[in-house]
């Protein structure tokens, strides 16, 4: 088909999308903000099946103008981080529930929600609003994301100037099968300054989440997710970051579940000596589609990136991995890893991986690798001789597979909390 | 103990028959031992024993204490007390070999309806028995034989049969890849569980192993079959003059 077609079938279905969302009032900073994003989106047009980063993800559900109902699943476990000591910050469906939510106070940390800062004219997030999510559309264009930066109804804003006494919690809770939220967080780390955020729940029938995170020079961010519950939820997230000099981001996203999950993540080294670590393991049994989208910057000299995504597929389910790291002119002494793999359960599933690396500068080691494989038979049978029974076997040599990208999380409550979901979800499988 | 009866096995994805009718009884509390040239199904009878997948049995019976064994899934045949140290033990990354042996233990317990061993007894045991096999503490918290050398991998394999206390013990190629003390350690580790309740099939090349590991009955098997049996005597003879008159005899049979 031309580019002339479709460039203008993106477009009824941007006008048609944007027809029925209403763009939030707000004072300058973020009305200015919010219709530049427009026009970025304007610009760029929602994704099409034909878009080259669409390739393996139909976006169709993602850009449709209603959500498709997810039914509410109940669980009977606990929610995740239950046990952790943590600010509690609780979106239903996309709406802030101050009732839930803990008070938003910690020292060293400033925490306004959006809707509260948007109305100001002024507020130190009007650097980073917006303006992470539009370096991040190039050279990717990342529509959704630009859509969600004019249209968030919510969404937390916080500052860290020291280091947080406790992680920050996002809690998203279903309760509507219609729902449809956007949601848009700002983080700005300043110099030397810590934080843990986490996050977790199903969200909303769909979900489409932008969290930027600042980190300026020595400050240190972490960052874990669960993705579970609901079966047939939706999701695209997009988390961009930038990263100043000797700072450290460390991110580990859990994926259980959900009809459709993309997650972009947008990293980008603008100081020198930082590390960044980011790793995700999914598990898919049956309806499930789980794209992770990652593209890593490095403008800046000796800097660490390192990816691992691990995924268990099974009953016809579906993992996605396109991977990029981007070595600019001068971006010497890079080091650059990265690594996905899926693991087989039948044969029914599948894995579909895109790796990539462009380096422009030669002094760098950068090293990626891709694979697709099964149980391996001859340690199944080991483990089965010694008395194991297959299906306990089977989930030990899973949980090794996933090991990787678990040990990415430092600390070490919140790894256990990440290992027992990752145990109950394979007990609760038939071998 | 155990009870082979003109056991015949086939490969399952080629016509390649590899037991050719194999009869072999251990009694309680003894020891057999089988020797014979490389490819004579030595492996293969192991395997078999433990529940391998690839193999057909076309004819023939296995029992262990009287029970039918050939049907049962690998992890039953270990439930029920039979035990394979591998000629080649897997490795297996991503699993620490405390992890893995705390969940062997306790599966099979909890598969003959026993309690679950607590942590701070299994450390105890382990820790002990370890000691005795000269294996450190690093190897315990290792990746299942991940980078453990020849030798390492045949003690983690004894280590393993000491914590499950198996009552039949197969023993493929044991010695092999062992160095002379490593040996004696090994063949310490065997003789400390030998009892009246437990019996030994030992499956070796070499008469050394026998010298520390005394054998009651030795049996040479060449070309799928057991062709003669006798007492510790024959595995000397086999030192010496190796398998041709063996097997011409048999041929002459
Ligand atoms: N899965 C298999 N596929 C093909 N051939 C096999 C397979 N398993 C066994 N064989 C063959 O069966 C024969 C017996 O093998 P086995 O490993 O049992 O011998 P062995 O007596 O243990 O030898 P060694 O002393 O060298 O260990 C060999 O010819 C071997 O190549
Ligand atoms: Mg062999």
């Amino acid at each position: 088909m031309a580019r002339a077609d479709l460039k203008k079938e993106k477009h009824e279905a941007t006008e048609a999308r944007i027809s029925t969302l209403n763009m939030p009032q707000g004072g300058t900073w973020a009305s200015m903000a919010r219709n530049e994003a427009l026009s970025r989106l304007r610009g760029m047009g929602l994704p099409a099946r034909r878009d080259e980063y669409w390739k393996y993800t139909r976006p169709d559900t993602l850009i449709q103008q209603d959500a498709p109902a997810a039914a509410l699943f109940d669980s009977l476990e606990p929610a995740v981080f239950d046990s952790v000591d943590r600010l509690k910050i609780v979106f239903v469906d996309g709406v802030f529930d101050a009732a839930a939510s803990d008070d938003l106070s910690l020292s060293g940390v400033e925490i306004d929600r959006l809707e509260t800062a948007a109305a100001a004219d002024i507020h130190w997030a009007k650097d980073v609003y917006g303006r992470l999510e539009a370096r991040g559309q190039t050279p990717v264009a990342r529509p959704l994301a630009a859509l969600n930066s004019a249209y968030a109804t919510d969404g937390i804003l916080i500052r860290v100037t020291g280091k947080a006494a406790k992680p920050i919690s996002l809690i998203y809770t279903h309760k509507s099968e219609a729902s449809d939220a956007i949601l848009h967080h700002v983080i700005k780390l300043e110099k030397g300054a810590e934080l843990t955020v986490l996050e977790n729940g199903p969200a909303a029938s769909r979900f489409n989440k932008v969290m930027e995170v600042e980190v300026a020079d020595g400050a240190k961010f972490h960052h874990i997710r669960a993705q579970g519950r609901d079966h047939e939820r939706r999701a695209a997230t997009h988390l961009f970051t930038r990263l100043g000099s000797e700072s450290l981001f460390k991110s580990f996203t859990l994926t259980v579940n959900g009809a459709l999950t993309r997650n972009e993540a947008v990293i980008e080294f603008s100081g020198d000596n930082a590390v960044a670590h980011i790793a995700g393991a999914a598990m898919g049994d049956g309806a499930f589609h789980h794209d992770d989208t990652v593209f890593i910057t490095h403008d800046a000299v000796n800097c660490e990136s390192r990816q691992v995504y691990k995924k268990v597929l099974r009953n016809g389910a579906v993992g996605v991995f396109q991977g990029k790291i981007l070595v600019k002119e001068g971006a010497q002494k890079t080091d650059g890893y990265q690594i996905s793999q899926a693991l087989l359960l039948d044969d029914d599933s599948q894995f579909l991986a895109k790796p990539e690396l462009e380096i422009y500068a030669d002094d760098v080691a950068c090293s990626h690798g891709s694979t697709t494989g099964a149980i391996d038979q001859d340690a199944l049978y080991y483990l089965r001789s010694r008395g194991v029974t297959k299906k306990e076997a089977t989930d030990l040599l899973v949980l090794s597979f996933m090991a990787e990208a678990v040990e990415e999380i430092e600390d070490e409550s919140l790894r256990e909390e990440i290992v027992t979901r990752l145990t109950g979800w394979l007990e609760r499988r038939s071998g | 103990m155990l009870d082979i009866k003109n056991l015949h096995v086939k490969l399952e994805e080629e016509d390649k028959v590899i037991l050719k009718g194999v009869d072999l009884k251990i009694e309680p509390g003894s020891v057999h031992a089988i020797m014979g040239p490389n490819g004579s199904g030595k492996s293969t009878l192991s395997y078999v024993l433990s529940g391998r997948a690839g193999y057909e049995v076309t004819d023939g019976s296995v029992t262990l204490d009287d029970v039918d064994i050939l049907d049962m899934e690998p992890e039953e045949r270990a439930a029920a007390g039979l035990f394979l140290a591998f000629q080649y033990p897997v490795e297996i990354p991503g699993v620490g070999n405390m992890t893995f042996l705390r969940t062997a233990v306790n599966a099979q317990r909890k598969a003959r309806g026993q309690d679950e061993m607590s942590a701070a007894e299994f450390l105890k045991v382990i820790r002990e028995k370890a000691k005795t096999l000269q294996i450190d503490a690093d190897m315990l918290k290792r990746p299942v034989n991940v980078g453990f050398s020849g030798g390492e991998k045949k003690r983690n394999e004894i280590l393993q049969m000491a914590m499950l206390e198996p009552k039949m013990c197969i023993l493929d190629e044991t010695d092999s890849g062992l160095d002379v003390d490593a040996m004696k350690l090994v063949s310490e580790g065997v003789n400390a569980l030998r009892d009246a309740g437990r019996s030994f099939l030992v499956i070796t090349h070499y008469q050394r192993l026998l010298d520390h590991i005394k054998p009651d009955v030795v049996h040479i098997m060449s070309d799928g079959r057991l062709i003669k049996s006798g007492g510790p005597e024959l595995a000397l003879e086999v030192e010496q003059n190796g398998y041709a008159d063996l097997k011409a005899d048999a041929g002459a049979v």
